[in-house]
């Protein structure tokens, strides 16, 4: 459908609205904030793309998603080709749809968004995601096994899309799991309100279709190494995407009272264990009734509005710079205001207070003010003096990042960085020969799309390392970095047949 | 939901009961009896719906490809498990050997101490110092005669045992740092002292040696819920700086451990949990005869005896 070309003041002027669940009612529920485009929705939103030939959001975007090409496909009313066209560099765009920071990426740059509101990158590429699961579409291609045995630790957004990638090259893949259950982060942490269980699970369906194998309950360094994966195990390459565990406290007094808890750990409980079902699920989760959560990220959001979904009757966002700063999504902290959390800016908790029962009463917090720049960029909080003042809480989570998971580091000859992670080099090779690594454990926290794209970094790293083709090569010269030749053979001769390998 | 075996799950082979509250089961899992260590432990789980609990490796059989487990029937989870798994049972869930093994060091005269939930887990160790070559003094302590078992393995592993039960029915009368004190009476020369029960016992053991700076090792216990250092839930306190116990022990130097931090984080969901084993016995006494109602033990009382 060529249409004639689009101007900033032909296409559809406001944003397509999404409908989302009244923020009363759902800070009662788990169930899903946002409930996506509809197929009108959609289309409406696509025309509003401008199709700009330098197309600043593919550049935005972690993993240079063809943007414009994938919404051009929506317009077309082809969606089965939009979901092609983003799962050749996205492997789960119903996933990063929903949870991407896109503000900061391809929306944040969208040419739109220099005049009006940008396009609605994240909520097209979600519903074409949805679409695609309940479609039950799959891109499995024609599979020729290679003969080559790959093991994948760790299965988090990293370690599938490596999976995935090494799959459809014809590989041998089993990606090896500690929890009972595969996805990493998208499983246990980010909580069914933003990304539910079933999409995960969908996602990992696929995997399987693609002939990969998941083996749960295996913690990789103790049950066996990454040494014997390759010299008793028979695995030619590995991929390690363990992620950043270890969370961190502040060392401040009263840090083990009863009702004081790591994000993680609130949020493990709740969305892995299901304590949220206790006592259909065994799992306990001691529920507060005044939360305070430390911290202004993803995993913070999360912590509070999983507490509210607990009963809390108040729940409060302590962070030590200001909204500015904080790293959570836009659309997190908006869900957040509008779902009640109150937000205590500039604040610091210096000490946990206990009723004499070792059980949590509250904390003595500080004001801070924003003071120099630091090495972040960001301007450094600073205490003011004589600004202490009590806050009354029953229960406080600490959501202030993560350290590097220390198993591999204790049981395998990784050399590691500074801060405990594996060092790897710009093809994300580790120190040992045939294992790579990407994701959290190499970059400490980040998001998924960053751990997604360290994946299929790897995994092209490790067909080269294996001496399989890549298909990009053939498929995408220009991204191979192969571009006009191809074999040696000018590109404009086009006089060779396509074959299919990877 | 995704499923890891197609069967399903680990295989139950062989339980054996002790006595009411304490039973053994030993699982099939060839890999982990090939990796794990004394002193390791693993995380369980019943079934789906189930919470994931911790328990130590008591034994392992290469040979046979098991491990083996000894549990105490103290909440819904083990109490459950004692109804439900038999012989050619599965469990949903287990996954280890997690934590860092114990350190078997090159001590010469070691006194192994075990009470309570502890009984079984210090097996290894005493068979481990045995064979590195090391004078074993074993220590365990039961509520009575009745109660005791695996004397015959202790024996076979330790140069010396003594044993300890509250009605002097077996042993010396006596707590099991009764035990430990006679123990050091009789040998001057004592390297290391290793202690596994509640966090009472090892508190009482740790300060029994205190005094004669005999190096001693506790086994920490604290609630967990995924044992690989992503939580934090199991945090202890060691020479004044926070650890997790499930990644960075769970073995630590007894003399440094805050106890008392321990005991009360133990009882963090009390309440829940004496719900969840309410609500769930209650659900039993109306399909099955009724069983009777245990009381819930506090991590402040010394736990004996199996
Ligand atoms: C609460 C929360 C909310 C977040 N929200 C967002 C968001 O909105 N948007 C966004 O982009 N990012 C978000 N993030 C960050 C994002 O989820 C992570 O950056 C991403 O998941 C990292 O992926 P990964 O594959 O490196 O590791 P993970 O997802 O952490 O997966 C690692 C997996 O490896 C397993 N593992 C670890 N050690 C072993 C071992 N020894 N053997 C076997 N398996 C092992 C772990 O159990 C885990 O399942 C959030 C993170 C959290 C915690
Ligand atoms: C590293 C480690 C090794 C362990 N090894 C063994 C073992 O070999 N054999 C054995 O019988 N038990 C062992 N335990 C204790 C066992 O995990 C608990 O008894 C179990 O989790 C109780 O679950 P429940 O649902 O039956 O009881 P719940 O109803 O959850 O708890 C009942 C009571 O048990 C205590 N408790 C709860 N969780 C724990 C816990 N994680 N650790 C200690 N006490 C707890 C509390 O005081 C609670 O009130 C070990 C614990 C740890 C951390
Ligand atoms: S920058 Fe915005 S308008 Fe331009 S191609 Fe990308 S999505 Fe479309
Ligand atoms: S059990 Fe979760 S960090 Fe130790």
């Amino acid at each position: 459908m060529a249409t004639k070309k689009k101007t900033i003041r032909t296409i559809p002027q406001e944003r397509t609205p999404v409908r989302e669940q009244d923020p009363q009612a759902r800070a009662k529920n788990f169930s899903e904030v946002s409930l996506g485009y509809q197929l009108d929705d959609a289309l409406r939103e696509a025309e509003r793309c401008l199709m700009c030939p330098d197309q600043p959001c593919v550049r935005g975007c972690p993993v240079g998603i063809d943007i414009p090409g994938f919404i051009r496909k929506i317009s077309e009313k082809n969606f089965h080709g939009a979901y092609d066209t983003l799962t050749d560099t996205n492997l789960l765009p119903a996933v990063c749809g929903r949870v991407c920071p896109q503000e900061t990426q391809c929306e944040g740059v969208c040419t739109v968004g220099d005049v009006l509101a940008p396009v609605a990158i994240g909520r097209l590429e979600r519903w074409v995601g949805d679409l695609a699961i309940k479609e039950g579409w799959a891109n499995i291609p024609y599979i020729e096994p290679n003969g080559f045995k790959v093991g994948i630790v760790g299965s988090g957004p990293a370690g599938m899309a490596c999976a995935a990638d090494m799959a459809k090259a014809g590989c041998d893949v089993t990606v090896y799991e500690a929890f009972h259950q595969a996805g990493g982060v998208l499983k246990y942490g980010i909580p069914d309100f933003r990304l539910p269980n079933e999409v995960v699970d969908a996602e990992i369906e696929r995997l399987v279709r693609l002939g990969i194998k998941f083996e749960c309950n295996t913690l990789v360094g103790r049950l066996f190494t990454i040494e014997q994966m390759i010299s008793e195990m028979g695995f030619h390459a590995l991929f390690v995407g363990t992620g950043a565990g270890y969370p961190s406290f502040m060392g401040i007094p009263g840090e083990s009272f009863n009702g004081v808890l790591s994000a993680n750990e609130l949020l493990t409980r709740c969305n892995l264990m299901r304590a949220k079902e206790f006592p259909n699920f065994d799992t306990p989760l001691q529920p507060g009734r005044r939360v305070a959560v430390i911290g202004a990220g993803n995993t913070a959001m999360d912590a509070m509005r999983v507490s509210l979904r607990l009963g809390a009757e108040k729940v409060y966002c302590i962070y030590r710079r200001t909204k500015t700063e904080a790293p959570a999504r836009a659309e997190e902290i908006h869900h957040a205001e509008e779902e009640g959390i109150e937000f205590h800016w500039l604040t610091s908790p210096v000490e946990i207070l206990d009723d004499g029962k070792n059980n949590v009463r509250g904390m003595r917090c500080i004001r801070m003010e924003l003071g120099e720049p630091d090495e972040s960029g960001r301007r450094r909080p600073v205490p003011v003096a004589g600004s202490e003042f009590e806050f009354e809480a029953d229960a406080v989570v600490f959501a202030i990042g993560t350290n590097a998971n220390p198993i591999l580091g204790q049981t395998c000859k990784f050399k590691l960085n500074r801060r405990g992670y594996i060092d790897a080099d710009d093809d994300l090779a580790t120190s040992i020969t045939g294992v790579f690594a990407g994701g959290d454990i190499v970059t400490g926290a980040a998001t998924v799309i960053e751990a997604m794209g360290a994946g299929r970094k790897a995994a092209r790293s490790m067909k080269a390392y294996l001496g399989l083709r890549d298909s990009d090569v053939v498929y995408l010269p220009e991204r191979a970095g192969g571009a006009g030749k191809l074999f040696g053979i000018d590109l404009s001769e086009r006089g060779y047949a396509r074959v299919r390998i990877a | 939901m995704q499923e890891t075996k197609k069967d399903t799950g680990f295989e139950i082979v062989t339980r054996e009961d002790f006595s009411d509250v304490t039973y053994l089961l030993e699982i099939r899992h060839p890999l982990m009896a090939k990796a794990a260590r004394p002193g390791q432990f693993v995380i369980v789980m019943l079934h789906e719906h189930g919470e994931r609990i911790p328990l130590t490796i008591a034994d392992f059989d290469r040979n046979k490809g098991t491990i083996t487990l000894v549990i105490q029937a103290v909440g819904k989870t083990t109490k459950e498990m004692q109804q439900n798994c038999r012989q050619g049972t599965h469990l949903y869930a287990i996954v280890g050997p997690m934590g860092i093994p114990s350190h078997i060091g090159k001590a010469k005269k070691v006194v192994c101490v075990g009470g309570g939930l502890g009984v079984a887990p210090i097996f290894p160790q005493a068979r481990a110092y045995k064979e590195s070559g090391a004078y074993v003094i074993g220590v365990v302590g039961f509520r009575s005669r009745e109660l005791m078992f695996w004397e015959d393995r202790f024996r076979a592993c330790c140069d010396e045992l003594i044993v300890c039960t509250d009605d002097g029915s077996a042993g010396i009368r006596g707590l099991v740092t009764a035990g430990i004190k006679q123990a050091i009476a009789k040998h001057s020369d004592i390297d290391e002292v290793v202690a596994i029960g509640p966090p009472v016992m090892m508190k009482g053991c740790a300060e029994a040696t205190r005094s004669a700076r005999i190096k001693t090792m506790v086994s920490l216990n604290p609630v967990m819920v995924d044992g690989t250092g992503m939580c934090g839930g199991c945090r202890v306190k060691v020479g004044g700086k926070m650890m997790f116990a499930c990644v960075d022990g769970p073995d630590f130097d007894g003399h440094q451990v805050d106890f008392d931090d321990l005991m009360f984080r133990l009882r963090r969901f009390v309440p829940t949990e004496k719900a969840a084993l309410e609500r769930w016995q209650d659900s039993c006494r109306m399909k099955i005869p009724p069983i009777e109602r245990l009381e819930l033990p506090d991590p402040f009382e010394e736990v004996k005896g199996g």
